[in-house]
Formats: structure tokens, C-alpha cells, sequence
């Protein structure tokens, strides 16, 4: 139906855009990744496995993204735990006001990362207002410290962030669960219960991955909540990363970790779907 | 038709009131903070003014960024609708070598974490020579939304009637005409909404804008400037202005998406690129 020239005209420059703004950019990356930096601060091109090396030799690293990747676990637990019950309530139980809810929901969604997490900040921290509230209502008497600058603070705030993007995938799997399978199950005598682990579960399984393939993703290469409120406990492998491109000044090191860390995404990703089609029941 | 069961029905719906509870107490507190004469903590706010905003107003740098943002955002735009649109209608009508590769670049920026689009970016700035400025930043933006501009427009050609297309080819339209006056018009709907949608996500971003920053900077990079010197309430008069933009661009932009008539696993599609479903 469309000539060669109409196809070519829609292919070649959005080809070429993405060619040069995200493919090369990530080839340049693999390729940082394998310099080394001078000692008078020059990237020099040679090229050698010295950072890969330093990443599997020097403990800190292991350990920064160890409890990355344990932040982003609880992230994501804590999303889905908020996220499915309230994507099973619009779902099933909403009715009329169903359209309203959902708007609800992504209105957080949308406005700005930053100002959700400096509105944490200033709840949080030792003369915030939950630790003043708390004194106000006496019951603590002192301001709790834990609850900024720590993995806390990492952990709260990214899953107040995500929550809504774990609900959006489970709403929409849920959403095209058919009607008449659940009524069937009833008619069949299922308790509510067990209409909802048999037939309603399962069915949802594909948004579920990928609403958490999502958030532990994002949460794990986040590096802004933890700039702000996670405090010398709550460094995540990002951060250790903004530093090297910073004033640790070693862009070939910090290739390499974010090299890593792209993999690590991507395998996750490629998983998340082949499970997603395996629960797929088109 | 649903069969609650009573109780699981009651909990449910507390549940669901704790979690808006939990998505929009800090804004609520962010807000009402904005008017605390006191600062931005301590409990329970008093000395209620409008101070802040009065300060805020006042303060140049602030608006400066302002507009850079805007004009970043607008910008970004142009270019992503401009390599969106294309991609999105290449992958739903043109067939070519690479083309699963294609579309998982377009839409990868959307899944991965911001620093790493960001930094591989600034690789490619710096390899080139390229100064950094709000150039580059526009760049980034563009490049990161294309995903966003390619699902939305993807998702309108699904609705898209393909008879319009051919009745129009065969009437003797070029491929042009055609693309003007059928093919468009019939997608305005998902234009003008991603457009919404990527000017309201560049004017937030701070993930990617953080690498290629130069000498300008973008509202939430003069924000996240201020938070490292000291917060005052000004910081929430900022941030309330952008609350309640944002939510009037979600509300209207939601509004064009109702008419039409996307269904939730479409908008889930715009963060859920996850290949084929």
C-alpha cells in the first residue's frame, strides 16, 4: 500500500536520530569503559580491563550495589503491596467513580520527582513535621533520627514515587480480565477467595512483573533520592557513579559500573518478559 | 457485575484510601507548608502568610530558569514529535532490517534509569566536543521522549481506520496528501496529547538534565541548587505552582485521552514498554 519513498521518508530519520543519540552513546560507554584516566586528569585510550578489575577487587563496590539492589527489592515489595489492592479495588469494586480514581492515581504519577522528594525531606527530618507532630502529640519525646539520612528515608520515598507506576500495568492487566470468566467462576461455586487466587491472579501475573521488573529498575539506578535523603547509610551504586563523572573524576571507571549496571537492567528485562509471555494467556 | 465479599470488600476500600492518603499527604503538607511563616517544619503550622510567594516572586534566577525550562521543553518537543511521529508510523507500516533492534532503542530511555541515557550522553558530547548548554540538554530531553511521542502516536494508528488511508490513495492522492490530510488529522487527538505529555516530563526532568547541564539552568536544577544550600518555605511556594500546573496538564491531557478513547492497557503501554503484548 505505501511506495519505497513513503517508507524510507518514515524510516531513515528517526533511524538515524537513534542511531547517533542512542546507539552510539552507549557504544561510547563500552568503550570508556575498557580506558583508564591519567594522573594529570586526562582520559587516556588505552585500552585494558584495569576498571573491570577494580570493580570485582575493591569490596565497596560489591557492597554499594548489594544494598542497592536490597533497596530496590524492598522498593518494589512495598509498591506492589500498596499498588495491587488498589488496582483490584478500581478494578472490581470502583464502579462509577472508577474513571475518577484513575485519575487520581496518575496525577502523583506526573508532577515533578523532585518536589515529591523534597516534600519528604521536610517531613522527615528532625524538625520536620512528623517528628514535630509526634512531639506535639507526645508520643516521643525526642526527634526520631532514623527517619532521614537512611536507606528509611531511600526506601519510603522511592516507593511513593513508584506506587503509581506499578499500578498502572496491574489496572491494566486487571482491566482486561473478562468479566464473565470471574462470574463463571461463581457460578461454579468459587468462594471469592479462590475465584481471586485461581482466576483472577494469575490472569494479572504480566502486569505484575512488569509493574516490578519497573520500579526495581528505576529504584536501582536512582540517584537523586538517595542526594537527598539517604545520608552516608543510604549511598547507592548511582551515586557512586555521579561521583566518579564528578569530582572523583574517573569517567572510565564510572563507564564501566554503569556498564554494568545496563546489563544487569537489560537481563532483567529480557526475563521479566519471557516470564510475562510464558503468563500470557492470549 | 462483582461479588464482593463484605469484609475483603471494607478492606479493600480502607486500603485504597490509605494509599491515596499516602500519594498525597506530602503534597498536601508541601502546600500548607508554603504558607508557614515558621519554615519548612515544626508542627502544627501557624503564622500563616504569603511571605514566601511574595520572596519567590522577586527572585530573578529563579524565573531565568523558568523560562529556560520552558524553552527547553518546547524544543524538546519539536524534535520529539518530529522523530516520534515517523518512528511510530515506520514501525506500524514499514518493514526493515533491524527493526526489532529499532524499537527497543526508541522506547528504552523510558525503562532505564535516567543516569544512564544521561551519562551516555555527555560521553557522546564530550567525544564530540560539543559544549554543554541547553542545547544539549534539549537533545537529551528530545531524545529521551521520542518513546513517548512514538507509543502515543503507535497506539492512535492502532484506532486509526486504514480504509481513510486507502480510499484516499486510490482516489489519486500522493502519499503526501494523504499524510496531510487523512493521516494527521485522524491522529491529532495523540499528537496534541503526547506533545502535552513530553513538554509537562521535560519541564520535571532532572535525572538526565543533571549530566548535560552548562551554564544555564533548567527550574528543577536551580531547585535542586537551592536544596544543597539551605531549604526555606520559598522552595515550596516553587514547588506548589508546579503541583498545581501539572495538574491541570494531567488533568486535560487525561481528558483528550477519554476522547479518544484509549484504553487503560494503552496508556500502560507509555510506561510499560515491555515488547510484545
Amino acid at each position: 500500500m505505501f511506495s519505497r519513498a513513503y517508507r524510507t521518508a518514515i524510516t531513515v530519520p528517526p533511524l538515524v536520530w537513534v542511531a547517533v543519540f542512542l546507539l552510539v552513546p552507549y557504544l561510547l560507554m563500552f568503550c570508556y569503559s575498557f580506558w583508564s584516566v591519567s594522573e594529570s586528569g586526562t582520559i587516556v585510550h588505552s585500552w585494558n580491563l584495569e576498571n573491570y578489575k577494580e570493580l570485582f577487587a575493591k569490596p565497596v563496590y560489591w557492597q554499594t550495589l548489594l544494598r542497592s539492589m536490597w533497596i530496590a527489592a524492598r522498593v518494589m515489595f512495598f509498591s506492589m503491596l500498596l499498588g495491587y489492592p488498589l488496582a483490584y479495588f478500581l478494578s472490581f469494586h470502583a464502579g462509577a467513580r472508577k474513571d475518577l480514581y484513575y485519575q487520581l492515581v496518575i496525577i502523583p504519577l506526573w508532577v515533578s520527582y523532585l518536589v515529591r522528594a523534597y516534600a519528604w525531606k521536610t517531613i522527615l527530618g528532625t524538625d520536620g513535621v512528623l517528628n514535630t507532630l509526634l512531639q506535639y502529640v507526645h508520643l516521643t519525646s525526642h526527634p526520631l533520627d532514623f527517619l532521614l539520612y537512611s536507606p528509611f528515608a531511600v526506601v519510603l520515598t522511592l516507593t511513593h514515587i513508584y506506587t503509581p507506576f506499578t499500578f498502572l500495568p496491574i489496572y491494566a492487566s486487571l482491566e482486561h480480565i473478562p468479566r464473565n470468566l470471574v462470574e463463571a467462576s461463581h457460578d461454579l461455586g468459587a468462594t471469592p477467595a479462590q475465584t481471586f487466587w485461581r482466576v483472577i491472579f494469575p490472569l494479572s501475573i504480566p502486569g505484575v512483573l512488569a509493574g516490578a521488573t519497573f520500579a526495581f529498575v528505576l529504584s536501582l539506578g536512582d540517584f537523586l533520592a538517595p542526594l537527598l535523603l539517604g545520608g552516608p547509610s543510604g549511598i547507592m551504586i548511582s551515586n557512586i557513579v555521579v561521583s566518579l563523572f564528578g569530582a572523583a573524576y574517573n569517567w572510565p571507571l564510572g563507564a564501566a559500573i554503569s556498564l554494568c549496571m545496563l546489563a544487569l537492567v537489560l537481563a532483567l528485562i529480557f526475563f521479566s518478559e519471557r516470564l510475562e509471555k510464558k503468563w500470557s494467556f492470549q | 457485575m462483582n461479588h464482593p465479599a463484605h469484609h475483603g470488600s471494607h478492606w479493600l476500600t480502607a486500603h485504597a484510601l490509605a494509599v491515596f492518603a499516602f500519594l498525597y499527604l506530602p503534597i498536601v503538607i508541601l502546600i500548607l507548608y508554603s504558607f508557614n511563616g515558621q519554615g519548612v517544619g515544626g508542627f502544627p503550622p501557624r503564622d500563616l502568610t504569603l511571605n514566601w510567594y511574595r520572596i519567590l516572586f522577586n527572585d530573578g534566577p529563579i524565573w531565568d530558569s523558568v523560562v529556560n525550562s520552558l524553552l527547553v521543553a518546547a524544543a524538546a518537543m519539536v524534535i520529539a514529535l518530529l522523530f516520534g511521529i515517523p518512528a511510530a508510523l515506520a514501525l506500524d507500516r514499514a518493514n526493515f532490517p533491524g527493526k526489532a533492534l529499532f524499537r527497543r532503542l526508541v522506547l528504552l530511555p523510558l525503562i532505564l534509569p535516567g543516569i544512564i541515557t544521561g551519562l551516555s550522553l555527555l560521553m557522546l558530547f564530550r567525544v564530540t566536543e560539543v559544549k554543554l548548554s541547553l542545547v544539549t540538554i534539549i537533545l537529551g530531553h528530545g531524545t529521551a521522549l521520542i518513546s513517548v511521542a512514538t507509543t502515543e502516536v503507535f497506539a492512535g494508528l492502532q484506532k486509526l481506520n486504514r480504509a481513510q488511508e486507502e480510499a484516499s490513495l486510490d482516489l489519486g492522492a500522493t502519499y503526501w496528501q494523504t499524510f496531510w490530510r487523512i493521516t494527521v488529522p485522524n491522529l491529532k487527538l495523540s499528537i496534541i496529547g503526547a506533545a502535552l505529555l513530553i513538554f509537562t516530563l521535560s519541564l520535571d526532568e532532572i535525572a538526565v538534565s543533571f549530566f548535560l547541564i552548562g551554564r544555564d539552568n533548567t527550574l528543577p536544577l536551580e531547585i535542586w541548587g537551592r536544596l544543597r544550600r539551605g531549604i526555606t518555605p520559598e522552595i515550596n511556594a516553587i514547588s506548589t505552582i508546579i503541583f498545581m500546573f501539572s495538574l491541570i496538564a494531567i488533568v486535560f491531557w487525561y481528558r483528550l485521552r477519554t476522547r479518544a478513547e484509549v484504553t487503560p492497557e494503552l496508556v500502560a503501554e507509555l510506561v510499560e514498554p515491555a515488547g510484545n503484548r
